[in-house]
Order: C-alpha cells, then sequence, then structure tokens
C-alpha cells in the first residue's frame, strides 16, 4: 500500500472517528470505546474492500457486511454516512425519537444496513446464511461479518463457526476486534479466551492476525482471506479500546458512556487536529 | 365430504413442503438432527441442495435462516416447538421478528401430547413467546387438511410465521369441499346460538365431538376453528359473544398467553361477554400416553362437553 493510499485511509477514520463522537455525544448515551477502536476496520471495508454502491444498497451481487457487535453501530453509521448512504446531519440525530439511526444497526430503516443487530453472537449466523445463499445460489459475493472479543464468550459464535467450516464457507470473512476490554474489564479476567487463534483454528477457521489499526496490515490480512478456499476466514485484530480519543484509549469505562460537554469538546479538537493533519 | 383420515399434522407438513418445493426454488428447511421428527426428511432426500442440517443448535439455525432470508430464500427453521420458539426465542424475536424477515418459524411436537418425553419437551407456552413478538404470524392447524393449506399460506405470506405441529395422529375434521384457509380468519365449523367453542390445533377436533354430542342433547353450541392465533379473527369473536353469549377456548397450551387470552383481550375491549379458557392450568405436565394425559388434563371431548353442560346448567 503506497503512502497516498495510507494517509488517504487514515484521513477517512480520523473522520469516522469524529463522526462517532458527534453522534454518542447528541445522543447523550452510545458505545464510543469499541466504535473507537473498530474505526479503522469500518474504514478499510467500506473504502477499500466491500464490493457496493451506495447508490443501490439493496443490490443482489452486493458484498455484505454484518455488525454483529451492533453496539458499535456509531462507528457503522459514521463510515455508511462518509461512503454516501446518507446525510452526515443523521449521525447528530443518533439513538433520537423518529431518528433513522437506532441505537444498534436496524436493515429496515438504515440504507446500507445488511442486517439487524444487537443481541451478541447472533449477527455472525445471519452472515453465515447470507454466505451460505451465496454458495447456493452461485452467486459471487462476500460476506464480513465484525466481531468483538467480549462477544465470541456467546456459545452460538462457535455454533455458526462450526457451521460455517462444515459447509466450507470460504466467501465468509469475520474480523475480532479484539481490543481486550468488555464492560466489567479485561477480557482475560472476565471470562478468557486465549487462546483465540487456536480456538479459531480448531473450530475450521484459517486465521491471521493484524494490527487493526494499520492499513497495511490488515490489508495483508484480508488478502490472506481471499486467496482462501474450503473455509471461512478469520482475522484477529489487535486494536485498542477508544483509539484515537486519549482520554478514552485502554479504558473499560468508555464502553458505553457518552462524553459531557467539556469532554467532547477535548475529543473533537484532538479528532480535528488529526484531520487537519491528514487533509 | 372428503374421506376421514387419521393423520399427525407433522406428517402433511412434510408432504406438503415436498410438493411446494418442486415448483418453488427458494424454499429450504432448516434442521436441527431432527429431520425424521419434524418430517422434513424427505425433503432433504427430494432437494438437498435446499436441506440444511445444522446439528443441535437451534439458535444458530434461526439466525442462518435470517441470513438465507434476507437473500431471497424462504427457510422453514424446523425443531420441537421448545427448542424453536422457547430455546431459540431471542434469536426469533431480533434475527426474525425485528427485521421482518421471510423465516417460517416451525415447532412440531408441541403441548402435552408429546407425551412419555415429559415436561422439559411438553412446550405449552410457545403460542405465548410467538404471539408476543410484533408482527408474527402464528398458525395452529387442527389436522392434516389444514396443515397443507397453512404451509401453502405461510408461503405465499410474505414475513415472519410460526407453524405448530403436532406429533399426535388425529382424524381429519375440515374435509368440506368449499373448506378455505385464510390466514387471520377463523372457520365456523358448526352453527349454534346457545354458546360457543372456540378451538386451536389439536383441539378441535376433539371439539367436534363434543359439540356434536351435545347437539344430540338439545344443546346448540357454535364451533369455530381458530388455526390462526395471531392475528386474532376479531369479527368473528365478536359477532360468536354477541350471538351465543359465553365463549370456551380450548387450546393444548397454557391458559396463560394463549388462544383463551387472546380471546378473552378481545372480548374485554370489545364486547365482554363471559369467557371460560380451558387448557393446561398453569402447570408442568409429565410423562404419559399422548391420550391418557390429554384426558387428564381435560382436553378430550368428555372434557369439553362436560365444562360447556357446566355452564349452561
Amino acid at each position: 500500500m503506497d503512502a497516498e493510499k495510507r494517509q488517504s485511509l487514515a484521513l477517512k477514520a480520523a473522520k469516522v472517528r469524529a463522526g462517532i463522537i458527534e453522534g454518542v455525544y447528541n445522543a447523550k448515551s452510545g458505545h464510543p470505546g469499541g466504535s473507537l477502536s473498530s474505526a479503522d476496520i469500518f474504514t478499510y471495508l467500506y473504502f477499500e474492500k466491500l464490493n457496493i454502491d451506495p447508490q443501490d444498497p439493496k443490490c443482489p451481487e452486493r458484498d455484505r457486511f454484518v455488525l454483529s457487535k451492533g453496539h458499535c453501530a456509531p462507528g457503522l453509521y459514521a463510515a455508511l454516512a462518509l461512503r454516501g448512504y446518507f446525510s452526515p446531519d443523521e449521525l447528530k440525530k443518533l439513538r433520537h425519537i423518529g431518528a433513522m439511526l437506532q441505537g444498534h444497526p436496524d436493515m429496515k430503516g438504515t440504507p446500507g444496513v445488511d442486517m439487524s443487530t444487537g443481541s451478541l453472537g447472533q449477527g455472525i449466523s445471519a452472515a453465515v446464511g447470507m454466505a451460505l445463499a451465496a454458495k447456493m445460489d452461485g452467486k459471487g459475493y462476500k460476506v464480513y461479518c465484525l466481531l468483538g472479543d467480549g462477544e465470541i464468550q456467546e456459545g452460538q459464535v462457535w455454533e455458526a463457526i462450526m457451521f460455517a467450516a462444515h459447509h466450507k464457507l470460504d466467501n465468509l470473512c469475520l474480523i475480532l476486534d479484539h481490543n481486550g476490554l468488555q464492560i466489567d474489564g479485561d477480557v482475560e479476567k472476565v471470562a478468557g479466551l486465549e487462546p483465540i487463534d487456536e480456538k479459531l483454528r480448531s473450530f475450521g477457521c484459517e486465521v491471521a492476525v493484524a494490527d487493526g489499526h494499520d492499513f497495511e496490515s490488515l490489508e495483508t490480512a484480508f488478502n490472506a482471506a481471499r486467496e482462501c478456499s474450503c473455509k471461512p476466514f478469520a482475522i484477529i485484530a489487535r486494536t485498542t479500546k477508544g483509539k484515537g480519543v486519549s482520554f478514552m484509549e485502554n479504558q473499560a469505562g468508555w464502553h458505553g458512556k457518552a462524553p459531557n460537554a467539556e469532554q467532547y469538546q477535548k475529543a473533537m479538537d484532538e479528532l480535528n487536529s488529526a484531520i487537519a493533519a491528514l487533509a | 365430504m372428503a374421506e376421514i383420515v387419521k393423520k399427525a399434522t407433522r406428517e402433511s407438513f412434510g408432504e406438503t413442503l415436498v410438493e411446494l418445493g418442486r415448483d418453488n426454488q427458494d424454499i429450504v428447511v432448516l434442521v436441527a438432527d431432527l429431520a425424521d421428527a419434524t418430517k422434513v426428511e424427505n425433503f432433504g432426500k427430494a432437494y438437498p441442495d435446499r436441506f440444511i442440517e445444522c446439528g443441535i443448535a437451534e439458535g444458530n439455525m434461526v439466525g442462518v435462516a435470517a441470513g438465507l432470508a434476507s437473500c431471497g430464500k424462504i427457510p422453514f427453521a424446523t425443531s420441537f416447538a421448545m427448542f424453536s420458539a422457547g430455546r431459540a426465542f431471542e434469536q426469533v424475536r431480533n434475527s426474525v421478528g425485528y427485521p421482518h424477515l421471510n423465516v417460517k418459524i416451525v415447532g412440531s411436537h408441541a403441548g402435552i401430547s408429546v407425551g412419555e418425553d415429559g415436561a422439559t419437551h411438553q412446550c405449552c407456552e410457545d403460542i405465548a413467546l410467538m404471539r408476543s413478538i410484533p408482527g408474527m404470524v402464528v398458525l395452529n392447524p387442527a389436522d392434516h387438511y389444514e396443515m397443507k393449506a397453512a404451509v401453502k399460506a405461510a408461503v405465499e405470506y410474505k414475513g415472519p410465521v410460526y407453524l405448530r405441529l403436532g406429533r399426535l395422529a388425529v382424524e381429519s375434521c375440515n374435509n368440506n369441499d368449499d373448506y378455505s384457509f385464510e390466514i387471520g380468519k377463523g372457520i365456523t365449523l358448526r352453527e349454534g346460538s346457545d354458546i360457543t367453542v372456540i378451538a386451536t390445533g389439536l383441539m378441535v377436533g376433539e371439539a367436534i365431538k363434543a359439540v356434536d354430542s351435545l347437539a344430540a342433547q338439545g344443546i346448540n353450541a357454535r364451533l369455530i376453528d381458530m388455526h390462526t392465533v395471531k392475528p386474532l379473527d376479531q369479527e368473528l369473536v365478536i359477532k360468536a359473544a354477541k350471538e351465543t353469549g359465553h365463549i370456551v377456548t380450548v387450546e393444548e397450551h397454557n391458559i396463560i398467553g394463549g388462544l383463551g387470552e387472546a380471546v378473552a383481550a378481545c372480548l374485554c375491549e370489545n364486547c365482554p361477554a363471559p369467557l371460560t379458557r380451558m387448557g393446561v392450568k398453569d402447570v408442568f405436565g409429565h410423562s404419559g400416553p399422548a391420550v391418557d394425559l390429554l384426558k387428564e388434563f381435560g382436553l378430550c371431548a368428555e372434557g369439553i362437553e362436560e365444562t360447556v353442560k357446566k355452564i349452561l346448567k
């Protein structure tokens, strides 16, 4: 990946982060921590990876994206707005009565959302169903599904992975946002998951590890997914919860809390400086 | 009148799917290690490419069905009622109901007539669970004839449907030539003005026997087959209340949350009339032969007849 593309993606990711803070601040609730940790992944997917058309959001041939960790909707919405699915003004109305953008993704109300999600562990099964439909219909689209690391404590995740491996769904790519924190604290202290890579392999996935904040690293991992056949692919993306806003980084407390006016200003100052430096 | 045949509704469910699957390539069947019990094995033999064995993982099965539906398929996610409506409730609510996807949730072996397996498998809460989901259609056909019509209607209807199947073989009771099935429209099987019996599912056959026996004794009970518990045919219920007064509901389900409560709500809000709810009276079942169990719980022709007589005394 050349420096220019890297910078262009970094700029978009900074804008996505600003959209997240804008949304959560105006909603006075929501989930900034995991949205920020996934911001670079959203950016890479929506600007590099997905074969989609914002003018034709329901095109049957499009790639699908399922946000299994639905609480990170602010990140998805910011990416969709930036990609042109709807006006960025909608972000400020997040979680408001009558708003298009619900607290968790609603496929009926928001263009570009492929599946309604929010209950952890459930989105992945729907993604698997979409990948299976592509195989049944001989279609070439791919299905991407983003999961949280805490989320994989849900048994359904492993039911879905076993199913995907059994059906050799090599058109399915799972991305694990591995930021190491969940609501109650350190994932390993709450209910340990390691070794995640070995678990995923033993459940039938091809696995790659990436730096979830480095586009080159993400690209290498996603390209490996493209070459993988007969198996679902899983990318363990190592990330930092709250990434991009200094006082939110690595703080479990920012999992599901909105900043106050002062914190909002500080966060926006940081993100606007990042945007200015990259523009 | 067609010939009276004794058959379990799960049998005609399986047969109808095979029939409809021939012309409708979108129909796919998902099963969680109960292909024979839910009678979809023959669909799998006929259309192996559209038959998805999910293993013992009902939550995932429902989610996979949602994903398939979002890509244009008409998935039937089948298991015992306890698991498809019970265990996977949240998946049905959030992955199927909320996005209003075209998934048909099938609950076989519903009610106490599963028999010997006992309380853990006797799901008497499925109708309550499924009717509480906004937009969910709840179908509980009475016999194999009606099941066939219900499966066809479920395929034609675009949206989530819960279809309840029985394991026990029952006599056909909807075999009139002019029979027509429409989601949300109850069927009046016997006219009468003294009282109305509204039955659903396997209880319809028993109710026919009861009402016919009552007629022979000079009691004219109206009988309604309420194959669709949701949306309830309110018009028919209100008409019956106005014309006959007292209403008796009969269901092989907990009296909480099922047909009886649906009818109660309709009456209270529109046309208050006395109501007696027959069903499983908020208790768990236990092991035993299906027919004996139904008798024990009063869910039989004799029980219905007795109840009506007591009311009219």
